[in-house]
This record gives C-alpha cells, structure tokens and sequence, in this order.
C-alpha cells in the first residue's frame, strides 16, 4: 500500500501555503505509517489548532481535530479508552509548547503510547506569524516586531526531562532520516516524540532574510548537527554554537508506558 | 426487579449510577466538593474494565472524556465550579462535534475559589452558557442521594441519544450529605443513534440528530470544532452552512423541551407557588409537609435546561411564583421571560439552605 492511499482525496487541494514544508512531514509521517502495515480502522489521526492540526483532515482514517493545545489530552483519551488503536498525533510549537504545553510534559511523564510529529516552524503561521515559545531569539515576527528577546524552548529536550521514551529531531531537508525516525516512533512502545524544523516562508522566511523557500531549507541544513557529532565534540570539550540544531535520535529508552496494545492485538 | 436498600453519600450515589449505566471512562482532576465521584470511580472502575485517569487539570479531563467517547466508550467527569470554568472550552468542542458526555458539577461558592466546601447553584447559567458560540445543553437537578443516582444514570441515555453534554448540577449539600438510597439491580440502558455506513457522518435524521460513526470502525470519520459540512469537512467561511449547523445544535435539544421535560407539580390549584431544583427543593418539601392545606403550590423541576416553561402555565391560578435559588436568581430570570406570573426570586447567598421558615414567611406575606 502506498501512502497516497492514506490521503483523503477529495479534501484537495489543501490550504497549505506554495513553499510550506507541512506536505513533507504529512508525506514522511504516512510513508512510515503506512510501512507499519497497520490497518486504516486501527489507525486514529488527532490534532490541535494551527497550520500542522489541519493535517488529520487530509487523512482517509479516523481523525480528531481538537482545540487549541489539546490534542494529547484527546489523545489520551482515545488510546486509554481503546488501547488497539493506533493514534499519532499532529502538532505545531505554538499549539504544543505554549498553550499545551503542560498537556505535553504530562503525556511524556506518562509515557502513554502515542506518537508525536511536531512540525516546529518557529512561528504562529496560520494567524499571520506572531512569535511562539520557539521563535530563536532575535528573530522577527508580528509580535516581536524589533526581534524576539525571550530564548526558545528545545521541546526535544523537554519530552527527554519529561520522561517520553522516544526522541529524534530533524529537519524538513532530511526527510529519508525523518521517515526512518517515525517509524521507530511508531514501533517504540510509549511516548514517542519526533520535532521536525520546517520552513514557513510565508509568516518567517519572509521577515527573517529568507528570500527563497530554499534558502531556509538550507539553514536548516547546515545549522544541524548530527548528535553524534555534537556528542564528539563535547568529549573533546569544544564548544557547540548556539545556533546549531542536534539532530538524530536523542534517546530511546523503554520506561513503563501506559495505553499499551493488549497482547492479543499485536501481531 | 429488585433493589436493595443502601446507606449512601450524594457524591457515591452518582459514581454508582454512571458504573450501572455502563460508564467505563472517567478523566479528571481532584476538586471539593466533587472529589469523592473520582476517588469512587478510581477504586471501581479498573475492576470493572473500565478506565480511570487522573489528568493534569480539567481541561484535559474533559478532552480525554470526549475522546474516550469517540471510541464508542461512556464516559464522564466530575467537578466542581473552578474546574468547570476550566471545561468551558472543550465543552463547547463536545457541542460542535456532537459528542456524547456527561458532566458532573458538584456546585460550591463562587465566583473564584469562594467557598470550596460549602453548596451553591451559581453556575446555573454558565451551564447553558458558559461556552462561547450558541448551542445547546441538557441539565439535570438531583434533589436526594437517590436522584444523584437516577439522573446520572440517566444523563448518560441522554448524552448517547441527543449527541450532546449533559451536566448533572448537583450542589454540596446533595453531594456531601448521606441518606437512604434503593439501588435497582439494573437501569435502562439506551444506545447511540446508529450510524448508517457510507453515509455523510454529520447528517441528521428526522430528529435532527446524526448517528455516531464511532471510531475504529472503519467508518474514517473527521471530527473537527470547525464549522463542517455533513461529511465532517471544514467549512468555516459559508454562512448559510454555519447558520444551519448552529441553529440545528439548538434546535435537536429545544424541540425536544416536552420530551426532556422532567418536573412535578404539587398542588397545582395554588396561587402562590414554589419553584425549586436541586436542594432547595428539600426546603419546600419541608414547608408543604408543615403545612399540608394544599395552598401551597410547587413546580419541582429535575430537567432545568432545557427549560420546561409549559410546565409554568400548568398552574392556572398562579398568581406569584416564588423561587428559592443558592445563587441571585439565575432561573428566576428565565422564569420570567416565560410568563406574565409575578416571580419572587429568594436569593440566598453563603452556603447554607433557606429555612422552612424563611421560605414560609415569603409565601405568607403574600397570602
């Protein structure tokens, strides 16, 4: 089965802006999920509010698309009522870590099993890019018109202090690693949590230099540093810039989860 | 049928209603004066196959109650007033959606924090109104130990048939006080509308009420708080599709008002007449029992919304309504709209019930 087999085709085209790395990650998440050979009746699509929630609609499967901030309350409610399913939630870095930010470190210190893709773009896009908890500092938007002076949050390494078993970070130019990252998501029992960087052209390359959508994807490029690289340089007490992002699997772990499949469900 | 006779707490005879009416979800966050609803369903429920979570405040709990219930499962929560301004938002999404849930609120002193541990009816308004946009809800008033579990039972076939929240408004004197209870061997348990495969998912029927397409079915339903078309889609920005799908929300409840209706009336050739819900009630009850000549009338009303104003003009003579409320007239100011009746509002305020006296000396000053 191929992912476009996910896509619920008579909900095209879709509201995403020309430029927008949404598509990539919606494109990356279904081809790992659609690896797992999991049925679409086991399979539940649930989200919050923002640019990244409007993608559980583009999606033939069961799907709730919730309130702001609240996905994985919902979440939690739909995996612990009904353990078999299979739900993977979609999320952004306002919806997650301002407004649902304590939903977040609460579903990583349960463990609960769902998987997470959270598509950071480091912006409010869909209501004219304000900034958001993970607006690098400095950088302009509606709401930090002479550049943003509070620092960002690295949700990565809050889902790791918050107990979540699984971590990887990428960026939307490292789709082969971001595929293989879900799927080991999907696979991990517990709490999985894979944060893609994204490029918003429209609400964020555009007021931060980035004349082209290329041009940010190749920030985003050559701003990641591979953990291991980072691990490396660390051991050789050399400083990592402040402006690079780690990327890779940040941890992997097997803590008690909880909404596990019951035995008999796995195959 | 048999029952036995139990000797129970408000709040344990609601836990115990929800258990017998199949409940196997139950979300929340610890409150007074409703806590003891949780701690019950913490101990029963996992025996039961069910599920009991402790959610990190009471937003979650009422998300995870209407995703639980997405999944085909019954499935509530219990509060208390700052917890239920807490629910507003989703509750709203249970509306839009048209998920089945059910609601406990336990009332204490508001506004704010007020007065945790002592009864009030002051969110009888924010109940009906609380969230933002029009919609409709249905409300229950328990009056007794006995109806905490009956109405809440109750609230569930209710939630399942009309696709709606439904809030069982207890106070903290019904929740927290023990009495008698005849716990039946069973209750009625009513289902969801079916849902017809293939069919749009938000289509109603006749009763203008959709079946549920319940998750893992293979049905692929989209649930969204955007205003959507009959298949579920996102159509926030057509007018006349938005007007029918709020006007529809409201409609499927209030035309369904004389069926919903839930009230007895007590000596209904009256002139001055009582009108009371949840513990209030108990006062009057006490007044007509010392004064047994049948000129004392009474609506007591166990469904307050949708608000059964037929029941008002049932009383023919009726010349003054008196209405005894923990809260500065909330139903009293719907009393009124209905009806050309003078209404007396007897706000009392603090957490302690009127007095028969009290409540007679109202009555007698305009006998």
């Amino acid at each position: 089965m191929s992912f476009e087999d996910w896509f619920r085709q008579d909900r095209l085209p879709h509201i995403y802006c020309a430029g927008c790395g949404n598509g990539t990650i919606i494109n990356c998440t279904l081809a790992a999920v659609s690896s797992m050979g999991w049925k679409k009746e086991d399979t539940v699509f649930v989200s919050g509010i923002g640019c990244s929630s409007r993608a559980p609609g583009y999606i033939v499967t069961d799907s709730l698309h919730t309130t702001h901030g609240r996905a994985l309350a919902f979440a939690t409610g739909v995996k612990m009522a009904n353990p078999k399913l299979h739900v993977v939630v979609f999320t952004g870095d306002g919806d997650l870590a301002a407004i649902g930010g304590n939903h977040f470190i609460h579903a990583c210190r349960r463990n609960i099993d769902l998987t997470v893709v959270c598509m950071n773009n480091q912006i409010y896009g869909m209501t004219g890019g304000q900034g958001s908890p993970t607006t690098p500092r400095g950088c302009i938007s509606t709401t930090t018109p002479y550049g943003c002076t509070e620092p960002a949050f690295d949700l990565s390494e809050l889902a790791i202090a918050a107990g979540a078993n699984y971590v990887s970070r990428w960026t939307s130019f490292h789709v082969k690693e971001l595929e293989k990252a879900i799927k080991v998501g999907l696979e991990t029992p517990g709490f999985s949590f894979i944060e893609v960087l994204v490029q918003c052209p429209t609400n964020f390359g555009r007021r931060n230099k980035f004349r082209q959508v290329a041009d940010q994807i190749e920030f985003l490029k050559s701003h990641s540093l591979l953990k291991a690289k980072r691990d490396r340089l660390l051991e050789q007490g050399e400083a990592i810039p402040e402006d690079m992002y780690v990327v890779g699997e940040l941890i992997r772990r097997n803590r008690p989860a909880m909404g596990l499949q019951p035995k008999e469900a796995q195959s | 049928m048999t029952s036995r006779l139990e000797f129970w707490q408000g709040n344990i005879a609601s836990a115990e209603g929800a258990l017998a009416a199949g409940c196997r979800f139950f979300g929340g966050y610890p409150i007074t004066p409703s806590t003891e609803i949780a701690e019950h369903m913490a101990a029963k429920l996992p025996k039961r196959g069910g599920v009991f979570i402790q959610m990190e405040d009471e937003l979650a709990s009422i998300a995870s109650v209407i995703g639980a219930s997405w999944t085909g499962a019954r499935a509530m929560t219990a509060t208390s007033g700052p917890g239920f301004s807490l629910m507003m938002e989703n509750i709203g999404y249970a509306a839009m959606t048209e998920t089945p849930c059910v609601i406990v609120n336990v009332q204490r002193g508001g506004p704010s924090t007020g007065q945790p541990t002592m009864a009030a009816q002051g969110d009888m308004m924010q109940c009906r109104f609380g969230s933002h946009g029009d919609y409709a809800i249905i409300a229950l008033c328990p009056a007794s130990v006995q109806e905490m579990y009956d109405l809440t039972a109750k609230a569930f076939n209710l939630a399942d048939k009309y696709r709606v929240p439904v809030f069982l408004m207890a106070d903290e004197v019904i929740g927290h006080m023990r009495e008698r209870i005849l716990v039946p061997d069973a209750v009625e348990h009513t289902g969801r509308p079916a849902f017809v495969p293939g069919t749009p998912p938000f289509k109603p029927g006749a009763d203008l009420i959709p079946g549920f397409p319940e998750f893992g079915k293979g049905y692929g339903t989209h649930v969204t708080g955007l205003t959507h078309d009959e298949r579920g889609y996102p159509c926030a920005t057509n007018p006349g599709l938005h007007a029918a799908l709020v006007q529809r929300l409201v409609d499927k409840i209030e035309s369904a008002t004389q069926e919903l209706s839930d009230f007895d009336l007590i000596n209904p050739d009256a002139e001055q007449v009582f009108i009371a819900y949840g513990a209030p009630v108990r006062t009057v009850q006490q007044v007509i029992h010392d004064h047994p000549d049948k000129t004392i009338g009474f609506l007591r009303i166990r469904t307050v919304w949708p608000f059964p104003a037929h029941a008002l003009a049932l009383f023919k003579n009726a010349r003054r309504f008196i209405v005894p409320e923990l809260n500065l007239g909330q139903i009293t100011r719907e009393i009124e709209r209905h009806t050309k009746v003078t209404v007396t509002s007897v706000p009392k305020l603090g957490g302690e019930l009127h007095t028969p006296a009290e409540l007679f000396a109202v009555w007698e000053a305009g006998a």
